[in-house]
């Protein structure tokens, strides 16, 4: 189960966003329960009065999983430049969740200022974990760019509907075969996880899946078996469809008949 | 005339996340955040949209119409 990402071994293939928990010892449980090694959290504009006592931070510090900070709610690329810059110093991690959202609606990235911001930061000497749509071009320009992961979406941020394109996340697939994939964003159930999996995605990235589900840790754990599951159908080897039946049991003919 | 420059010159002002604030010429902003009462390594800041480094803040004096940024870790996605 391990694999190599942004020159780390890394053992889980499941990466958890830290947002929306009901408690910080449900998200600490939770993180345990899914076996993550790799958390993304955020940076936020102080209110005016200053910043409040933040144990958030030294608990998240505390799993001992690594960061992956993100630039969530920035529209334009200086603005993902500077937060990124932020977030490295007050982190202490040049890797960083590139968000550069386009659309207000359906939060989907700006490729165009995706591809800039990506370029300034690989450039200052970011690992650049760019949160994508699943258009082939977009990801080969985040390449071009000096990326070496990609974080396609399966549906819009928070929504829940699952891989929504599955045809274009295996066209990425294939026409990517030595990049680490990561779908982000979108999942619902350990079945999309499942199905991400069994596409041959390195990775799965979700977070308002587990921290809104009823049981956040007994969630964080079916989508660790989920990941598992469809990693090791991938290795094996998924059987090919067949339009018709194809009987299982070696008999001869009927059983009575001659 | 030049009682009313200096008088003038006293303070000047700049904004912290959006909020009017006063400060005094010479002001550095590693100065302006000590006197926040926060811990230097427990925000990150920017000015008027650029990064500025924690080791950059003694030596960046605030400048009339200043607009400082701090941020804070949160929990993220």
């Amino acid at each position: 189960m391990t694999f190599h990402i942004a020159d780390t071994v890394l053992q889980s293939r499941f990466f958890l966003g830290t947002a929306g928990y009901p408690s910080p010892l449900v998200l600490q449980t939770a993180i345990a329960a899914a076996g993550t090694q790799v958390v993304t959290v955020g940076l936020k504009r102080q209110l005016s009065q200053g910043g409040a006592p933040n144990d958030f931070y030294a608990m998240i510090q505390a799993t001992g999983a690594r960061l992956l900070p993100n630039t969530a709610g920035c529209r334009t690329a200086r603005e993902a430049v500077t937060l990124a810059h932020m977030a490295r110093e007050l982190f202490g991690t040049h890797w960083i969740k590139l968000e550069v959202v386009g659309d207000e609606y359906t939060l989907q990235p700006d490729p165009f200022e995706l591809v800039q911001a990506a370029s300034e930061l690989v450039r200052a000497g970011f690992e650049v974990f760019p949160y994508c749509t699943d258009d082939l071009v977009t990801c080969q320009r985040l390449l071009d760019a000096g990326c070496r992961i990609l974080m396609p979406w399966g549906a819009p941020i928070g929504s829940g509907q699952g891989l929504l394109n599955p045809h274009a996340l295996r066209t990425l697939r294939a026409r990517l075969p030595d990049v680490p994939l990561i779908v982000d964003a979108g999942i619902g159930s350990p079945r999309d996880a499942v199905q991400a999996m069994e596409l041959g995605f390195d990775a799965v990235l979700l977070n308002s899946a587990v921290a809104q589900a009823h049981d956040p840790v007994a969630m964080a754990r079916a989508f660790k078996l989920g990941i598992e599951a469809g990693r090791i159908a991938y290795e094996a080897g998924i059987m090919a469809r067949q339009d018709m039946a194809v009987p299982s049991t070696p008999v001869t003919g009927r059983p009575f008949v001659l | 005339m030049n009682q009313t420059t200096a008088t003038f010159a006293t303070t000047f002002s700049i904004t912290l996340n959006g909020e009017p604030r006063q400060v005094a010429p010479r002001t550095s902003l590693a100065d302006f955040i000590a006197a926040t009462g926060q811990p230097p390594q427990a925000l990150s800041t920017a000015i008027n949209g650029d990064f500025v480094a924690r080791e950059s803040r003694a030596g960046r004096e605030l400048l009339d119409g200043d607009a400082i940024f701090t941020f804070q870790p949160i929990t993220g996605g």
